[in-house]
């Protein structure tokens, strides 16, 4: 633990940290996009989907996996953000320009952080603490988590708000995977340039995938 | 060379001014009236001081010494760009061709904590001596220059090391990052030594202890955006800070004490 304390005090340490949290998000939101594909099978296949894994007592370990990696990303991040800011008090009058210009997608990497954290908390109240309405199958009865989406993203500002919320996580993972790699240390003239392409359709594939949902309920399941 | 320009042009700059690290700073405007499109940056920036000494006014401080490249003193941001808008170029290798007639140029310090104003342009840089005093070498005694082959080294390592410690020092890579960080010098650094046999006895606690130097000099951390990489005079490659990530981790994981 004083060796993990240690390291963890370094901007070094500090950086794989987030990276490490950040690719472990990562591989969970491939697992979440793909499973909320089954909406595209059918709205049992959904359910059914959704009820085995509330259902399946290993959720709660998941579940503060998922927290405890969260927190750390957010709260190791912004106390760099803040150590960043003070490496230079005073700001340039001019902006780079060109080639050794940053990115505004580089710049505000904190800002999407926190609508990031925004998002994910609207989300989780929107649906897993959102109206639970029952369906029974088999004559099993169940969470019908189909019938609160169909509902939900009915709404047009619903609709609008999450596609620009996943725009903002696209870029932040676009940047964020390709950049772990280089702060765990894997850089190489013949790898790299294919982790940086493996990074965007990794957000192209993710964000496409969560954003599908949204706008097929929205354009293809009016009123019901 | 071939031949000079009869031709000059107008130049409007606006150049920081600064009395000390204390001091709060502003901009002077001042017009540099017959600018040669064969001068160097440099050499404007000495007419600029001919003009305003000549008006009886303080002139600019600026840091220079070989005006060839090589030294990395000239420091200046110049239209918020480190060196000026050129890739792979000092300062000192910039040429007022590079502008026009009439254009405006601001000219300001490289701005860190780690590296105060000591007046005007002219900044303290003396951390990066201090992160290389905490490890930046060998210290064993190393004798005279070995026999050509008595050591082998590979021609790729060699040639990645020569890459690496082609590293000036001059401190574009924190005027440009955004977060004020040295990984790409200190990397530079930690590199030419660990992709060498020389290097190798001390490897990990030279990281271990350059990165530490380094984090207490108040540089901030790497965000891998590139810039400094993009201005870098001498084009260092991201791939030492990646190595020096490594080396600094498998130290904090390996070291006894």
């Amino acid at each position: 633990m004083e060796l993990f304390m240690r390291i963890m005090k370094s901007t070094i340490g500090g950086k794989t940290l987030v990276g490490i949290t950040g690719l472990s998000f990562a591989l969970f939101l491939v697992a979440h996009m793909a499973g909320i594909m089954l909406m595209f099978v059918s709205a049992e296949a959904y359910n059914k989907y959704g009820h085995a894994l509330i259902s399946n007592p290993a959720i709660y370990i998941a579940e503060a996996g998922l927290i405890v990696i969260f927190v750390a990303h957010l709260a190791k991040a912004i106390q760099l953000t803040i150590k960043n800011n003070q490496a230079r008090p005073q700001k340039y009058h001019v902006a780079a320009s060109g080639e050794k210009a940053t990115t505004a997608v580089q710049k505000t990497l904190w800002a999407q952080g926190l609508l990031i954290l925004v998002f994910v908390i609207l989300h989780l109240n929107t649906f897993k603490f959102g109206t639970i309405y029952y369906v029974t199958y088999d004559g099993e009865t169940i969470r019908d988590l189909h019938r609160l989406v169909i509902e939900v993203f009915q709404s047009p500002a619903y609709v609008g708000g999450y596609f620009v919320a996943l725009l903002i996580l696209g870029f932040h993972v676009k940047h964020g995977v390709a950049s772990a790699f280089q702060t765990l240390g894997v850089n190489h003239p013949k790898y790299t340039p294919m982790l940086k392409t493996i990074s965007l359709l990794y957000a192209l594939v993710v964000v496409g995938g969560f954003i599908a949902q949204p706008v097929y309920v929205f354009l293809f399941h009016k009123g019901s | 060379m071939g031949g000079t320009s009869t031709e000059t042009m107008k130049i409007k700059l606006k150049i920081w001014k600064q009395d000390g690290p204390s001091d709060q700073g502003h901009f002077i405007e001042h017009t540099a009236e017959t600018v040669s499109p064969d001068m160097s940056f440099l050499e404007m920036m000495d007419v600029v001081n001919e003009d305003l000494v000549n008006s009886g006014k303080e002139p600019v401080e600026f840091d220079h010494d070989c005006r060839e490249g090589i030294c990395g003193s000239c420091n200046m941001v110049i239209n918020g760009n480190p060196h000026g808008p050129d890739k792979a170029t000092t300062t000192c290798q910039l040429h007022m061709r590079r502008f026009k007639d009439g254009d405006t140029v601001v000219v300001e310090p490289w701005r860190a904590k780690a590296f105060p104003v000591i007046k005007d342009l002219v900044v303290d840089r003396s951390a990066f001596d201090r992160i290389m005093q905490a490890g930046g070498y060998v210290s064993v005694s190393t004798g005279n220059a070995p026999d050509a082959n008595a050591i082998p080294v590979p021609k790729v390592d060699a040639d990645e090391a020569f890459m690496s410690a082609a590293c000036i020092g001059c401190g574009a890579c924190v005027a440009a990052c955004k977060n004020a960080s040295a990984s790409l010098f200190v990397s530079a650094k930690i590199s030419h030594l660990a992709l060498l046999p020389q290097g190798q006895a001390e490897r990990l606690e030279r990281a271990h202890a350059m990165v530490t130097q380094m984090d207490e000099e108040g540089f901030g951390a790497c965000t891998n955006t590139g810039a400094c990489s993009a201005t870098c005079p001498k084009e260092i490659s991201l791939e030492n800070i990646a190595r020096m990530n490594r080396d600094f981790l498998k130290a904090g994981l390996q070291r006894r004490k």
